[in-house]
């Protein structure tokens, strides 16, 4: 089974967002990276499926060149190959341009199975996975927690709101994005970190043309919805003014 | 025009549905709102909606909409969308819809928002803001595309109660074409799991645990402080899913939705999915390291420091006589 698997590089948690002067972006050369967590769990779903079925397990990803970072943490982890579509201007691509683009990099090979997290962690629009299927014109199904695959299909459990799920077949190839929790993740070991400087990781031009689907105008610190009183001094001091607090003005202790 | 498409489940219309409506009446300015709902059977959805101050209310009844599928809605929407020509298509940021619009968008190659918590401005000229980076920054964006712009608002982001009511629009029903032929996938009917033991919808005080909690071995911390308060514990998902909590105990948009008289969030961050699940609670605190996570925009109080040293004191504090 030939497996893609779409990761991106967003910021790590920890990460104080910081702007460029025209407000449009954030300053990454004030940002330190990691691969997006739920693009790390469909990964790792990907190489559960080839150990069980066999196959290889291709990571596709598209941004500027710090995103080798996540390509080689891929490789480490176990995934054979990449493909990189390579362009500064991917950096702070919409959904749609992101998929337009490893689009055209991945309609050159068939897969049968495309795996992807089921939103970034960045712009978090939740989309990429499923304008890449429609590009791709393969079916596809979102917010999964279970794969089965049966011959030349696929039945999937699908995860709906408030704690209901629901199983759906389909024919492959397929795409899937993939809810994190679904597994546990692996780390990659110092073998799999030597094995990976081998791996190939074929670099592919963004094609020309492409027109994402929206601007930003600005960005900016979100508004609080509530006015927050917010408690200092030492732990035991903060704790005692606390607990004054919820007993005397709020009434819930 | 604008379109709002509705969602429903076996005749029983969406909550969320209310929030699109309220969202479209803001964004509206000159243009007229049409309502549609999508199903086998629509008639009882329908005219609930007929109650929204909107001009029209389209049902497109086909039976492959009977069970929802990506394939079938695409088809469906975008036979009445070429039709109908709206300039904006608004729906709620629920999971069904995360699953088709992005498909539709593609198809209709359409600009698709998704994720709006605010609308500036009106008509054509709209632009909207929407939570990225976990919600440590709001973005201001506006549709590039020349067709109708798809938007999805994020749930409790717009009021329902604040939907106007009491139009008399038209109830009449749209054209739909679908191609079952042409539906790849094949839905089996939806079920929960297990019934959840643990009804933190009830709990009157809730203590719940994120990711700065670190390890299992730290969680007796969070449940010392949860008997000291007369709390429930409860969790943010990344630990439901490392298993240090089962299931049952999460909150947020894939767990419970809860509204305890007293939520303490310790750890937490507060990223959306999160936050939707608890943001009725009538007194939130917020007990976190970095002075910016969003979980202190919700908060009535808040806390910022190490929680290894102000839990122990807290439940300290409350075991005092």
């Amino acid at each position: 089974m030939k497996i893609a698997v779409c990761i991106k590089q967003v910021p790590t948690r920890e990460w104080q967002p910081r702007l460029t002067d025209d407000k449009t972006w954030i300053r990454e050369q004030d940002a330190s990276f990691e691969m997006n967590e739920p693009d790390a769990y469909a990964l790792e779903e990907a190489l559960r499926l080839r150990e069980k079925l066999s196959g290889e397990v291709v990571v596709c990803s598209a941004g500027p060149a710090r995103v080798q970072q996540v390509i080689r943490e891929a490789l480490a982890r176990g995934a054979d190959r990449a493909l990189h579509v390579e362009d500064n201007s991917l950096a702070a691509a919409d959904a749609a341009m992101t998929a337009e683009a490893l689009a055209a990099a991945m309609g050159e090979e068939t897969f049968d199975l495309v795996l992807t997290g089921l939103q970034s962690d960045d712009q978090g629009h939740a989309q990429m996975g499923v304008i890449l299927a429609e590009r791709l014109g393969i079916p596809h199904s979102t917010i999964i927690m279970e794969v089965q695959v049966e011959e030349s299909r696929l039945r999937v459990k699908r995860e709906l709101e408030g704690g209901w799920f629901q199983w759906i077949a389909m024919p492959l190839p397929a795409l899937l994005t993939i809810q994190s929790g679904i597994n546990q993740l692996r780390y990659a070991t110092l073998k799999g970190i030597m094995a990976a400087k081998k791996k190939e990781i074929k670099k592919v031009p963004l094609p020309g043309g492409l027109k994402p689907g929206q601007e930003i105008l600005s960005l900016s610190s979100p508004v609080r919805s509530k006015q927050t009183q917010m408690i200092g001094g030492t732990p035991a001091d903060a704790a005692r003014e606390l607990v004054r607090r919820l007993r005397e003005e709020a009434r819930v202790l | 025009m604008i379109l709002v498409v509705a969602e429903q489940r076996d005749q029983a219309l969406n909550r969320a549905s209310w929030e699109a409506i309220a969202a479209a009446q803001q964004m509206a300015g000159a243009w007229p709102i049409a309502v549609l709902a999508l199903g086998a059977s629509v008639g009882d959805v329908a005219k609930q909606l007929a109650q929204a101050d909107v001009a029209e209310v389209l049902t497109g009844e086909h039976a492959a909409l009977g069970q929802y599928t990506p394939d079938a809605f695409t088809m469906a929407l975008k036979g009445v969308i070429d039709q109908k020509k709206p300039a904006i298509v608004v729906m709620a940021h629920t999971y069904q819809a995360r699953d088709f619009a992005p498909m539709l968008a593609a198809r209709l190659r359409v600009s698709l928002i998704t994720d709006v918590i605010g609308i500036s401005g009106d008509g054509a000229s709209a632009t909207f803001t929407r939570p990225m980076f976990q919600g440590k920054l709001t973005a201001t964006v506006r549709a590039t595309s020349s067709g109708p712009a798809i938007v999805t608002v994020q749930i409790g982001a717009f009021r329902a109660d604040a939907a106007r009511r009491g139009g008399s629009p038209s109830v009449s029903p749209a054209e739909i074409s679908i191609d079952t032929a042409a539906i790849r996938q094949q839905p089996e009917a939806p079920f929960q799991e297990a019934k959840q033991a643990v009804d933190l919808s009830q709990a009157e005080r809730i203590v719940s645990v994120g990711r700065g909690i670190k390890s299992q071995d730290n969680l007796p911390l969070a449940q010392n402080l949860a008997k000291a308060m007369g709390a429930e514990i409860a969790a943010s998902r990344p630990i439901c899913d490392s298993g240090w909590l089962p299931m049952e105990r999460q909150v947020g948009s894939s767990g419970q939705t809860v509204a305890p008289r007293l939520y303490v969030a310790l750890g937490i961050s507060g990223a959306i999915q999160h936050v939707v699940g608890m943001k009725g609670s009538r007194t939130i605190v917020a007990i976190n390291k970095d002075a910016d996570a969003p979980i202190f925009e919700v908060a009535d109080y808040g806390i910022v420091g190490d929680l290894f040293e102000i839990v122990p004191a807290l439940t300290a504090e409350l075991q005092k006589k």
